[in-house]
C-alpha cells in the first residue's frame, strides 16, 4: 500500500497550459476526505493539479479546488489549524468549492452547528427525515445561471452524496430537488460552489470541470 | 429528480475479472479497467468490485487496480470482499475508492460500521446483507450465503442503519442465480422500515425484472452481474425500459 500511495503522491507538475499568468491548478489538501479523485479528473482532462495545503502555492495558483467530503466541524477545524479558513475568503482567482467544500463556503451549516467561511450568504440544512439521508446518487440540475455551465444542458444529471444542503439564496446558479428545491451550486464573484461531485459525472461534469478551467 | 441507479458487479481474482464477461470487441475482457470504462460509456451508474482473492498478493493486485479504475474512470465505484478493518478502508479510499462495501466483519464485529462511518462519513460505508428465507423468516447469512447466523434481516439492517451505515447492499440467497426476479417483498420492508438508500441484488434476469425492483420493491439501485457482462440486458436499452415504466433514469 505505502508504496502504491507514494508513487501517486506527487504528480508532475507542468507549466500552467490553460493561460493564466499563475501557477496552475491548485486542489487545497487539508485531510478532509479523498481529493485523489479530483486530480484523477483533471488528469484525464490533461491538466497536472498540485494537492497542496501551502498557503503560497494556493494564493499564486490560477485557479484553486476547495473539496471536502466528511464531518463539517471536523473539516472546519482542520482548515483553521492550517490558517486556510482566513486565507480561502481573500482568493482572487476562481475557486471552486465541491461537496462539503461548497457548504463551508456557506455562513453557517447545521452538521455538529459549524460557522462556515461566510462567502455565501445562505445557510446549509439538513434533509428531513421525509426523505432517505444521504441523497444519493444522479439527480437533475436546473435553472442554470453561469458560464460554469456552459454547454451543460438543463436538467443534466450529476452525481451527489450528502445529507446537508444550502437553501436557495440570490447566489443560487443551479437547483435541484429532493424533498424541496435548494442551491446545488452558487456563485460570488470569483467564488464558485457545487454539491455535486463533477468529479464522478460522467461527460456532464467533465464538461464543467473544462469550463472551470476556462473561467 | 434522483435517478434510480443501476449498478454492475464485477467479481475480482488477482486483479482480473473472473466468472467471464462477454463484450464484443474488447481487447481484454478479463482487465476491470476496460471493462469499467465500458460500463461507464454505456450508462452504468455505479460499479461495484467484489475482491474475492483469498491471498494477501491478491489483496495487493486490488489495491492497484482500484487505483488504475479511479484514474480513469469517470463514474463513483464501491470496492468490497475480504475488508475488516479502518486499515484496509483507508487503504482503498486513498486509492480512490468511493465506497466500501462490508459484510462478514460488520456481523462478527458491529462497532467497524461506527468506526469507519465516524472516521470516513457515512457516505462511503456500504453494508451488504446477504440473507436466506427459511420456514418465513429472513437470515443473515454469512460467507457467500453458506453460514447461518442468529440474526434477522430486518433487525439487522435497522442496526446496521443506527450504527451508520450509508447505504445497504441486499443479496436474497433464495433470487441469487436464480434470473427469476428480485425479493421485491423483502426489499420493500427494508425501504419502509429504514431511511437509507437500498441496494437490490440477486435475482436479475429480464427488464421488466428491474421494473419491478423499483416499483414493488421500492429500491433505490439495483445491482446485477450476468445479465449485463454477457450482454443479456443492455444497459441502455434497460433504462430506455425503465423510462417507458415512468421511472427516473440517467439516460
Amino acid at each position: 500500500m505505502s508504496q502504491i500511495s507514494q508513487k501517486e503522491e506527487h504528480m508532475s507538475k507542468q507549466p500552467s497550459s490553460f493561460g493564466g499568468a499563475g501557477e496552475g491548478l491548485s486542489i487545497i489538501d487539508y485531510g478532509a476526505g479523498n481529493i485523489k479523485s479530483i486530480q484523477f479528473a483533471f488528469k484525464r482532462l490533461g491538466y497536472d493539479a498540485v494537492l497542496t495545503s501551502d498557503v503560497k502555492t494556493i494564493q499564486q495558483a490560477d485557479k484553486v479546488i476547495f473539496p471536502g467530503v466528511g464531518e463539517a466541524g471536523h473539516a472546519m477545524s482542520m482548515l483553521k489549524k492550517s490558517g486556510l479558513d482566513k486565507i480561502i475568503p481573500t482568493l482572487k482567482q476562481p475557486v471552486l468549492g465541491i461537496c462539503l467544500g461548497m457548504q463551508l463556503m456557506c455562513n453557517h451549516t447545521e452538521e455538529s452547528n459549524t460557522k462556515g467561511l461566510g462567502i455565501f450568504n445562505v445557510d446549509v440544512k439538513k434533509f428531513s427525515k421525509k426523505v432517505k439521508v444521504p441523497q444519493m446518487g444522479w439527480n437533475t440540475i436546473t435553472n442554470l445561471k453561469s458560464d460554469l455551465f456552459k454547454s451543460i444542458s438543463e436538467g443534466e444529471y450529476m452525481y451527489l452524496v450528502h445529507s446537508y444542503y444550502a437553501e436557495q439564496c440570490a447566489e443560487t446558479i443551479a437547483t435541484t430537488h429532493y424533498e424541496i428545491d435548494y442551491a446545488s451550486a452558487l456563485q460570488k464573484d470569483n467564488f464558485y460552489g457545487v454539491q455535486f461531485h463533477p468529479e464522478k459525472s460522467s461527460i456532464a461534469g467533465e464538461q464543467l470541470l473544462k469550463n472551470f478551467l476556462t473561467l | 429528480m434522483l435517478a434510480k441507479r443501476i449498478i454492475p458487479c464485477l467479481d475480482i481474482k488477482n486483479g482480473r475479472t473472473v466468472k467471464g464477461v462477454n463484450f464484443v470487441n474488447l481487447v481484454d475482457a478479463g482487465d476491470p479497467v476496460v471493462l469499467a470504462k465500458q460500463y461507464a460509456e454505456l450508462g452504468a451508474d455505479e460499479l461495484v468490485f467484489l475482491d474475492i482473492s483469498a491471498t494477501l498478493e491478491g489483496r495487493k493486485t486490488m489495491l492497484e487496480m482500484v487505483l488504475k479504475v479511479a484514474e480513469q474512470v469517470n463514474i463513483p465505484f464501491t470496492v468490497g470482499g475480504g475488508i475488516s478493518s479502518i486499515e484496509d478502508v483507508d487503504a482503498l479510499l486513498k486509492c480512490g475508492a468511493d465506497k466500501i462495501s462490508i459484510n462478514s466483519s460488520a456481523v462478527k464485529n458491529p462497532d467497524l460500521i461506527n468506526q469507519l462511518s465516524k472516521k470516513f462519513g457515512s457516505q462511503c460505508v456500504v453494508v451488504a446483507i446477504d440473507a436466506k428465507q427459511i420456514d418465513g423468516e429472513w437470515i443473515v447469512h454469512l460467507a457467500g450465503g453458506t453460514i447461518p447466523t442468529k440474526l434477522n434481516l430486518f433487525g439487522w439492517a435497522k442496526e446496521v442503519e443506527s450504527r451508520g451505515a450509508g447505504e445497504i447492499l441486499f443479496t436474497s440467497m433464495n433470487n441469487d442465480g436464480t434470473k427469476a426476479g428480485f425479493a421485491n417483498k423483502a426489499l420493500a420492508k427494508l425501504s419502509e422500515e429504514l431511511n437509507i438508500p437500498i441496494i437490490a441484488s440477486g435475482g436479475a434476469g429480464t427488464k421488466q425484472h428491474f421494473v419491478d425492483t423499483f416499483v414493488k420493491g421500492k429500491a433505490d439501485a439495483a445491482l446485477a452481474a450476468s445479465v449485463f457482462h454477457f450482454g443479456e440486458i443492455p444497459i441502455l436499452e434497460l433504462k430506455e425500459e425503465l423510462k417507458r415504466n415512468n421511472i427516473e433514469v440517467r439516460l
